[in-house]
């Protein structure tokens, strides 16, 4: 059995350690477009201030594709796929063949079709590439516009003021984080961040990038402003890079559409991560979900299915943690609901930037905000995934010290004493 | 695997599970008076009393089978030993991205803000081996430390 697996971040990983789980021995190539060994992906910003050193990137270990039994092929792009015949074709022409294929191709940054993209010094943030060639060139004091004030445009903001840039942040929607933040809460981290020193234009975008001899000079805003600036980072947003599956009869919607076991629309052909529409669970659709705790889970699913085990990830959900400077935050799911079907709860504290939303349906969890008061957060996801009906301790949920002291005592053994209860299932 | 239960009956909330916790994971692992007297910064017990009515007891990770926070984990610092079944982070590659403490469905994960940001958690005292100290320390016996059926 010959396994390709296309992709080198954690889906492609979850892929392989996934395949490892039931196939000891079937042979595993995995082709990267980009030279590197394994990295991490949401670990860029921490490298861009120095937080993390070259060889802290690593996702796996150095030793990894040895042990794993996998040739991996590394600055080796596929470009193109040929169904019929089971093959990828390489950059160079080369065919190679394969039994089964996992795509876990990843994301792409959201690109704008605004004039002077192409000009030096302007950048997107999602590779190592990209970090490496921005760490070069940045000077203190470095006038750096970001567009996009979602997770990457914010971290990269708050990694390049660690480094000393000067950093104005434009964003489209009316909030910082629109994705993951609702009004208040967004607030709050605005104003965090604005006291480090960003500066902010909301429900504002850039125009036109400017130039002088083929470098970035600044930027015309959408409402006629004009800034200087010797940097940009564009970070609108990510989407999935179905470019091998486009124009094949792989089924696409956002993503490559994947079933529960993670297989494509034709048999023999998997997708993982970024590149992949699986099924959220909250919202009851198929969604792309790029975060890499289910690029990882959906990747070791596929895995196990494509070496003949069976396992199906019924589906996942929003969910990040992130922090910027000395303010975390966990949030997940539905956080600005719009309907009768759902109960809000809140408890906030603008002094101290507490701010706690939590929002149901039927019963259950279905999204929350924890800014900076993420302890525990995980038990509150830990809800939503097994669908729990919160009702008997709703008015404990939104308390600083809930915990399973709360839950009904009958669940609460259930969770703790797995393993050592009698007539358990096994 | 043997992993520590908690029996809620009879735990008297003392937290001498924590004390003792936090004391072998600090600098001074043998030296109680050292270990808050001389470390800068407090040390941190990686098991937690919950209370409140009339019942109390520890929880710590729970080394689950398919353990959330080794795949959630954004730097492969967080692993699941394949032979021991003890959940550990690498302390030296975390980077307090707090991701395992999104996933962890017990609530088990600190944050240790002391030196450089980690995540902090139980690992069974497997560097020292035998049985965990908040075990051994337990003075009612409401620490179980088994992989045998017992309940029910």
């Amino acid at each position: 059995m010959h396994y390709v697996i296309v992709g080198n971040s954690a889906a492609a990983i979850g892929a392989v350690e996934g395949i490892r789980s039931v196939d000891p021995n079937g042979r595993i190539t995995l082709f990267s477009d980009e030279p590197y060994h394994t990295y991490s992906r949401p670990l860029i910003s921490y490298y861009l201030f120095g937080k993390v050193t070259e060889d802290k990137m690593y996702y796996r270990p150095l030793d990894f594709y040895e042990r794993q039994g996998v040739e991996a092929r590394l600055g080796t792009k596929v470009s193109s796929l040929m169904l019929e015949e089971k093959m990828v074709v390489l950059e160079s022409g080369e065919r190679v063949s394969y039994d089964r294929l996992i795509l876990a191709t990843g994301g792409k940054p959201i690109l704008p079709p605004m004039p002077g993209r192409e000009l030096e010094g302007v950048s997107s943030f999602l590779k190592w590439e990209d970090v490496k060639g921005l760490e070069k060139t940045l000077f203190p004091g470095a006038r750096t516009l970001v567009i996009g004030a979602g997770l990457i445009g914010l971290k990269a903001a708050e990694a390049l003021v660690k480094r000393g840039a000067q950093v104005t942040v434009v964003e489209l929607a009316n909030r910082v984080l629109s994705a993951i933040l609702d009004e208040s809460a967004a607030a709050m981290v605005q104003e965090s961040l604005e006291e480090h020193g960003v500066r902010f234009f909301l429900e504002n975008t850039v125009a036109e990038i400017l130039g002088t001899e083929g470098k970035v000079s600044g930027v015309r805003l959408q409402d006629g402003t004009v800034r200087e600036c010797d940097r940009v980072v564009i970070a609108i947003g990510v989407s999935p890079n179905t470019n091998l599956a486009k124009d094949t009869e792989l089924m696409l919607n956002r993503g490559v559409l994947v079933d529960e076991f993670m297989q494509t629309s034709v048999a023999g052909i998997y997708a993982a991560g970024d590149v992949a529409e699986g099924y959220d669970i909250l919202y009851r659709q198929k969604r792309v979900l790029p975060i890499l705790p289910n690029a990882y889970k959906q990747g070791f699913t596929a895995g196990v299915n494509v070496a003949g085990g069976s396992q199906s990830y019924r589906g996942g959900f929003a969910m990040n943690s992130i922090g910027f400077f000395d303010l975390p935050m966990i949030t997940a799911g539905i956080v600005k609901p719009e309907g009768d079907e759902f109960t809000v709860m809140l408890a906030a504290d603008k002094a101290r930037r507490l701010y706690k939303k939590m929002v149901l349906r039927e019963g259950k969890i279905v999204g929350f905000i924890a800014l900076n008061q993420i302890d525990r957060a995980g038990i509150l996801t830990g809800l939503m995934d097994k669908e729990v009906d919160v009702t008997p301790f709703q008015d404990d949920l939104l308390r600083e010290d809930f915990g399973y002291v709360y839950f009904p005592k009958e669940y609460r053994q259930q969770q703790l004493l797995k393993g050592v209860l009698e007539g358990e299932p096994s | 695997m043997k992993r520590v239960y908690a029996r809620e009956e009879i735990c008297g909330g003392c937290k001498l599970c924590e004390v003792h916790c936090a004391v072998a994971h600090s600098q001074y692992p043998h030296d109680i008076i050292k270990a808050f007297l001389k470390q800068e910064t407090k040390p941190i017990a990686r098991i937690l009393v919950e209370e409140g009515r009339p019942i109390s007891f520890a929880l710590q990770c729970r080394h689950c089978e398919d353990a959330p926070c080794t795949k959630a984990c954004i730097t492969g610092a967080m692993q699941k030993d394949p032979v021991t079944g003890i959940v550990t982070n690498d302390e030296t590659r975390c980077v307090g991205c707090w991701t395992c403490i999104l996933v962890c469905p017990f609530g088990a994960i600190k944050r240790d803000e002391s030196e450089h940001k980690v995540a902090s958690k139980c690992d069974l005292c497997a560097t020292v081996g035998g049985t965990p100290v908040c075990v051994q320390n337990c003075p009612n016996d409401a620490l179980v430390f088994t992989d045998e059926l017992w309940r029910r």
